[in-house]
């Protein structure tokens, strides 16, 4: 074993080095998902939120659009059903996305939300969202995606929009369990 | 002495001693920083004129990132470890390094990692083309087939770097003389003990990107896809998190190279010798702690553009301690300018040319206009190139006559000297011209009004590759037919034990440790 002081050195060094790498696979892609969830970097907003009674403020009115994106080359038809509304902050709003598969062939998406300016993504609540979900459709045939969401009144004074987009994945193929539901 | 080296080529295979191993090391950077330099010739001469001359638009993406990875890990890296190998045992009194086996296998395992990286420009899809930063998607969904092998080629000169640390560790920890204390150690010591440590700490990051890298390409993972729930923009935190501290892994022990020439040929004790010692390790603790400095246009909060900012702006304190004490060593110092001295001086000019501009790029609001232009380019050459290769090659002039018993021709040298002095402006200063304007980096083309700038740039580049293939023949005519030294001291103001021993350095040194007083 180690006995000599160079050896026991070593030892410690080589320790540090393997600290270092697994330190950079297991801690830090968590602690960057944990700091993005508290500040709301990135425009990342939460996972599914439980409605507590809530009053409306409604001297406030906060414009609310709606943007979608399809990725690399997914096919489908996506958008939102409306595209701007003005919401006070404690009022549950319903909204609809439609997507279109228009391929010939089944496939599968997911949906990545984010919300710009990023000061308001803690604040943009989801009560319902099929970005929750995979969303599997079959050649040719569309669907009216639901998303229930929350201004929190809580929102800085300084925000009067807020942008929600959706990013459109194909992810056909590749789609073993679905994603954890808090993830987002 | 006991025995000398061994014949034929099983010296060089297996052996254990530190100078056979720096020299390796050495030449082998020097090959990579020709491969390297070629890169840079074909890049240059694709942006000698507006339109698509010579290459392909996909191979000219090659060729950008084949340089820089090349250049980095091949060229400067290496350099600075044959220097260490040859120089920190001799300069605390010690027979070897302290693992001198491992020493060995750190050696070793470079020209196979580079023999892969090499490699991809021959594979089908090509070698490597999302830039030396490879960014995520770019590396992972969108990277060509070779990608494997580069992360394989990564992965070896990680534990090839990280190995050859812990010897430096254990070597400056353990072997030194008797009444060789740490703040008596030469501050190319200080300044390569400090290096260790952080290539100890971000090398294993580096590793654990490009595993991740590797997991999303192969096993499905989503650590920087944003379709499994991953953020690229991690990747980016991961990258410079090892990124920032690897621009001061190379700037460092350059740091220490230059504070052993001027002192020499300033005929004056290094000034501030504590003082540097501390802003070494100042700036080695700062060096992690503001990394998302390179990424101010990702979207980051108002703090955190402030803070990384503010950071990154004290780094400016201790690098201008260093600044100003290589001054106020040659201040009133019996200067002389043999090549070693030329090539220091021009480094103090060069670098901090290099320092200002990378103030000016950590202003976050006006580096929203500078990314990604020349303006990067041209500044992080001021430091690369200016400050890592120009202090290696002072460093060889500067411990040649020891290494090999014979002295260069200084006519031959000054004359390398200015060429590169003169060609190395000439390429770069005009970038920072052409990055005002706009022009972005890592095009293959560029428009019309850029194009006086860049002939000139590609003038001095070609200038500037001359000068290194007229220091290979300084190298080789030197050793060849120098003039034979006899005398231990090379150079009359030189100061510490690597100056007490024959010249040339025998086989074998302080077998029995010097008295330091």
């Amino acid at each position: 074993m180690a006995t000599s002081p160079t050896q026991r050195l070593v030892v410690k060094l080589l320790g540090g080095a393997v600290a270092m790498f697994f330190f950079a696979i297991f801690v830090l892609p968590p602690i960057y998902d944990v700091f993005c969830d508290i500040t709301g970097l990135g425009g990342k907003t939460g996972g599914k939120y439980v409605a507590e009674e809530s009053v409306v403020d409604e001297s406030r009115t906060i414009r609310v659009q709606f943007v979608v994106t399809n990725n690399g080359d997914m096919p489908w038809e996506f958008k939102p059903m409306v595209h701007e509304v003005q919401v006070h902050p404690g009022q549950a709003v319903p909204i609809k996305f439609l997507a279109r598969n228009t391929t010939d062939r089944d496939m599968v998406a997911q949906a990545i939300p984010s919300v710009s300016p990023i000061n308001a993504a803690r604040y943009f609540l989801k009560t319902e969202c099929f970005c929750f979900n995979q969303q599997p459709l079959a050649a040719g045939e569309d669907a009216e995606l639901p998303v229930v969401f929350i201004v929190d009144r809580d929102l800085p004074s300084a925000v009067h929009t807020i942008t929600l987009s959706y990013t459109l994945f194909d992810i056909t193929g590749r789609s073993e369990a679905p994603l954890a539901a808090s993830t987002y | 002495m006991a025995h000398g080296p061994a014949k034929g080529i099983g010296r060089w295979l297996f052996t254990t001693n530190h100078k056979d191993i720096g020299t390796m090391y050495l030449w082998f950077s020097f090959a990579m920083f020709l491969l390297g330099g070629f890169f840079a010739m074909v890049i240059r001469a694709e942006l000698f004129q507006p339109g698509m001359q010579i290459i392909r638009p996909e191979f000219f993406n090659q060729m950008t990132t084949m340089h820089g990875l090349v250049m980095v890990f091949g060229a400067i890296m290496p350099a600075f470890v044959g220097l260490a190998n040859w120089m920190i045992p001799l300069q605390i009194g010690a027979p070897d390094m302290a693992l001198p086996r491992m020493n060995n296998l750190s050696f070793w395992i470079l020209p196979f990692a580079f023999a892969i990286l090499s490699s991809t420009l021959f594979m089908e899809g090509g070698a490597p083309n999302f830039g030396w930063t490879f960014y995520a998607p770019l590396s992972t969904t969108y990277a060509p087939p070779s990608v494997n092998y580069f992360i394989f080629a990564i992965h070896i000169m990680g534990a090839s770097s990280i190995m050859g640390s812990i010897n430096i560790i254990a070597t400056v920890l353990n072997l030194r003389a008797p009444g060789m204390t740490m703040m008596k150690m030469p501050l190319f010591v200080w300044t390569w003990l400090i290096t260790a440590f952080l290539l100890i700490a971000v090398m294993p990051v580096l590793a654990g990107a490009v595993t991740m890298m590797l997991m999303d390409i192969n096993f499905g993972t989503s650590f920087f896809d944003a379709a499994g729930g991953g953020d690229p923009v991690l990747f980016q935190h991961v990258f410079w998190f090892f990124g920032h501290p690897e621009v001061y892994i190379i700037i460092l022990p350059a740091f220490g190279v230059i504070s052993a020439i001027i002192p020499t040929f300033s005929r004056k004790p290094l000034f501030g010798y504590s003082s540097m010692v501390y802003a070494t390790a100042a700036i080695a603790f700062l060096s992690f702690i503001v990394w998302a400095h390179h990424m101010f246009t990702v979207g980051m909060p108002l703090t955190g553009e402030l803070y990384f900012m503010y950071a990154t702006m004290l780094i400016a304190v201790p690098t201008g301690v260093k600044v100003f004490n290589w001054v106020a060593t040659m201040f009133k110092g019996a200067m002389s300018f043999e090549t070693p001295m030329l090539f220091a001086i021009a480094f103090v000019i060069l670098f901090t040319i290099g320092g200002f501009t990378g103030l000016m790029l950590a202003i976050a609001p006006s580096d929203i206009q500078y990314h990604d232009t020349y303006f990067v380019v041209a500044h992080f050459h001021y430091v690369m190139v200016a400050g890592a290769v120009f202090s290696g090659t002072g460093a060889v002039y500067y411990w040649l006559p020891k290494w090999c018993g014979k002295m260069y021709n200084e006519t031959m040298g000054k004359l390398q000297f200015w060429i590169a002095f003169i060609g190395f402006n000439i390429t770069f200063f005009p970038q920072h011209f052409l990055g005002l304007a706009g022009m972005p980096r890592r095009y293959a083309d560029y428009a019309l009004q850029f194009a006086d700038w860049n002939m000139v740039s590609s003038i001095g580049a070609f200038m500037y590759g001359a000068a290194q293939l007229l220091f290979l023949y300084n190298v080789i005519a030197t050793i060849v037919a120098g003039k034979p030294v006899t005398e231990p001291k090379t150079w009359d103001g030189a100061e510490g034990l690597e100056w007490t021993v024959a010249t040339p350095a025998p086989y074998h040194t302080f077998s029995t440790p010097p008295e330091v007083k």
